[in-house]
């Protein structure tokens, strides 16, 4: 398979990178994103240890006007895209200033339209491949620590289920992937409240192989649909008074 | 934020900034940025070599950066785990050229420590098998050294313990092996003598280490159990999927007292002398047994506990490990964990810890009267020329580096020379007033 992924340098990222790389043979994989310093050595670590051709591309999902060029620009063309860029910002911050919430809006939002925009066109005139998008159980209600990242991802939810169905007939999959908390490289090696986080590693398996059983939506891992369930049905006069 | 964190000994315990180094950049910015820091890799240093107010967590540069196998060189940051070089290379024919007894640590611990493995006798420390490290400096510059690029700066940084600068990355020599197996023979041994004497009848098998009971007494005194090994010439390069174990909370304070050792030894030593003889064991079992017990350390419970590992040189090195054991024995101050290995010679690196001779380590749960019986073991292994290692220290004295590493001199000058504002500190340089 032709693998691009798209915001390649974070953790969870990383690691669909390896679990893509180790089972599905043969691959190419194109990893894209902004930090080449730190791409680069990604890049050539999984091509030597999974001898498969591996790339770092420089990619800025909020530099709209030069998408259509980079992914012109591609060669070849991938088969697969999963999006994995996004950022979570700094919910007070957002409330008083507008160029955080539209940093927060523009990243996990209007930059992923654009972009998959782009890719939808392509792979629905190819008749192949499909799209895979990190979206987060942020998206599913809003909570007063992250309205602004849980809206954006909320609205490229419907995005996504809409293409989802515009891209059906053309035999184009799209999965949506709703993560609940994943621990980071960041914080490896200090103590961590462990009950509801799971390694990116583990996050990653699943991901793939709900991939593999051509879900259309996929909670990772699987219990959180039924925390979402809960927290879903709470109603509205009650939640506002949690804080969750 | 700061965070709280330990050694792998869990004693003690500070609190401290963590900044993470995920790129060369991210690391200047952070070390230009304080006053003074450490590197820490995957925190398995027993003591507080890793830890002081500012530390670079180093593990998310951890990545492979080129391979030739023709050399079987392989050049990777720092942060790489030893566990992810085995996952990558053991498929492809190669295996560390030297390896502890847990592959959970970083190659920037495994040059900082200058580690040794159960090949010491016949291939030395882990610095036999860099071939150039990436070392940034306190003024934020890279300086690639190699035994013949500032070959100075080489010897101090192996076995350094992160206090010359920040190892970014390294290029490292891999031995080729054709299989993921080794052939094991176990050798009880009634006594001191007796492991002393099969130590040298099996010099010439290329892994060696001994499990001592460190509370037999008397005529049993040494009591052990010696293991050899090597490579198996067939059975495949892939390992068997292995469970890993966890234990999952502290155990209670003294859970592990002198009374339950001592079962535990008894046992062990039974259950060896039914089954000496030979087997063939997976890379895993024979180089890293804890590995499958997630946490182990936990439990000594909540007050922690350090090794004590020391060695003694050949000469007079039986006498003194006959003082030392009878001194343990004595005392009941039982070790769970007590492992005897021949050393070969000694390197060139300043700090380097391995000196032609013995070297026994044994872990104590952190009890009252412990340090001041461990300063008494101090002035036995200076009586008998031996030293301290610096990775599993936490509490030696500066006397007991001087009388121990005689070096330290010469890696004070390289130090002062690339770190005149003496940035990279510990909590275990300012005990030790290394600066
Ligand atoms: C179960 C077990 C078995 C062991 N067996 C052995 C053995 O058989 N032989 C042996 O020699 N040791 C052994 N050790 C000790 C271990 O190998 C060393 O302590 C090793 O240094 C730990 O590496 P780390 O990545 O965890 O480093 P840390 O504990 O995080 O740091 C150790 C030292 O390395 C320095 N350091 C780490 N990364 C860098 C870097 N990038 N740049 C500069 N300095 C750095 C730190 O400043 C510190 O001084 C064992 C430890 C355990 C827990």
């Amino acid at each position: 398979m032709n693998l691009l992924i798209a915001g390649a340098n974070s953790d969870l990222a990383v690691c669909l990178a390896e679990t893509f790389a180790a089972m599905e043979k043969p691959a190419n994989i194109l990893l894209a994103s902004r930090n080449l310093e730190r791409l680069e050595a990604t890049a050539k670590d999984i091509s030597i240890r999974f001898d498969v051709p591996c790339k770092a591309l420089a990619f800025d999902a909020l530099d709209y006007e030069s998408l259509p060029g980079f992914y012109a620009a591609l060669d070849p063309g991938p088969d697969w895209v999963i999006l994995c860029f996004g950022y979570l910002g700094d919910e007070k911050k957002a409330e008083q200033d507008w160029a955080e919430a539209k940093h927060i809006l523009d990243t996990n939002y209007a930059g992923a339209v654009r972009f998959l925009e782009i890719v939808a066109a392509d792979l629905e005139k190819r008749k192949t491949g499909g799209i895979v998008a990190i979206g987060s159980v942020a998206g599913l209600r809003g909570r007063k620590s992250n309205y602004h990242y849980g809206a954006a991802k909320a609205a490229l939810g419907v995005f996504l289920s809409g293409l989802r169905n515009r891209l059906h007939p053309a035999g184009v999959r799209v999965m949506t992937v709703l993560p609940g908390f994943l621990q980071t490289k960041m914080t490896q090696g200090m103590p961590l409240p462990a009950l509801l986080t799971t390694s990116p590693n583990k996050a990653a398996a699943l991901i793939h192989a709900a991939w593999k059983k051509q879900k259309d939506i996929a909670y990772i891992p699987g219990w959180w649909r039924w925390i979402m369930l809960v927290i879903r049905m709470i109603p509205e006069k009650v939640f506002k008074g949690l804080s969750l | 934020m700061p965070s709280r964190i330990s050694g792998w000994g869990r004693y003690p315990w500070i609190e401290a900034q963590i900044a993470v180094a995920d790129t060369t950049s991210a690391a200047r910015k952070h070390l230009l940025a304080w006053p003074d820091c450490i590197a820490r890799g995957a925190g398995k240093s027993y003591g507080d070599s890793a830890l002081s107010q500012n530390v670079l967590q180093m593990t998310p540069l951890n990545r492979i950066l080129a391979f030739d196998a023709d050399r079987g060189e392989v050049v990777c940051e720092a942060g790489v785990g030893l566990d992810k070089l085995i996952d990558a290379f053991l498929p492809k024919g190669f295996f560390l050229s030297v390896t502890p007894g847990t592959k959970q640590i970083t190659v920037g611990g495994a040059i900082a420590s200058d580690v040794h493995g159960k090949n010491h006798h016949r291939c030395g420390c882990f610095s036999t098998c860099v071939n150039w490290i990436d070392l940034m400096s306190a003024a934020g510059e890279i300086i690639r050294c190699s035994p013949q690029q500032h070959p100075e700066i080489f010897q101090a940084t192996c076995g350094g313990m992160g206090l010359t600068g920040i190892i970014l990355a390294a290029a490292l020599r891999l031995q080729p092996i054709k299989s993921a197996w080794i052939d094991q023979k176990t050798i009880y041994c009634r006594d001191l003598d007796a492991v002393l004497a099969a130590f040298d009848e099996f010099a010439d098998m290329p892994y060696s280490v001994a499990w001592i009971d460190c509370l037999a007494k008397g005529a049993c005194l040494g009591r052990s159990v010696l293991m050899v090994g090597e490579h198996a010439g067939c059975g495949g390069l892939s390992l068997p999927e292995k469970p890993t174990a966890t234990i999952p909370f502290s155990f209670p304070n003294g859970a592990l007292n002198s009374a339950s050792i001592r079962l535990f030894n008894t046992a062990y030593a039974w259950v060896h002398r039914r089954h000496a003889g030979e087997s063939r064991v997976s890379l895993d079992q024979f180089f890293y047994p804890l590995d499958g017990i997630a946490n182990w350390n936990r439990m000594y419970g909540n007050r922690g506990f350090l090794q004590y590992q020391f060695v003694l040189p050949r000469s007079g090195g039986a006498d003194g490990l006959l003082a030392i054991l009878s001194a343990i024995a004595g005392m009941g101050m039982g070790s769970f964990l007590a492992v005897l290995k021949l050393f070969g010679p000694a390197n060139r690196n300043f700090l380097s810890f391995p000196m032609d001779g013995y070297t026994l380590a044994l872990d104590f749960g952190i009890q009252p009267g412990l340090l001041p019986f461990l300063d008494r073991l101090d002035r036995l292994v200076a009586r008998f020329g031996g030293r301290i290692y610096l990775t599993k220290d936490v509490r030696m004295a500066p006397w007991m580096l001087k009388e121990g590493y005689p070096l330290l001199d010469r890696f004070l000058q390289v130090k002062r020379s690339i770190d005149p504002h003496n940035r990279f500190r510990s909590l275990q340089s300012n005990r030790l007033e290394i600066a």
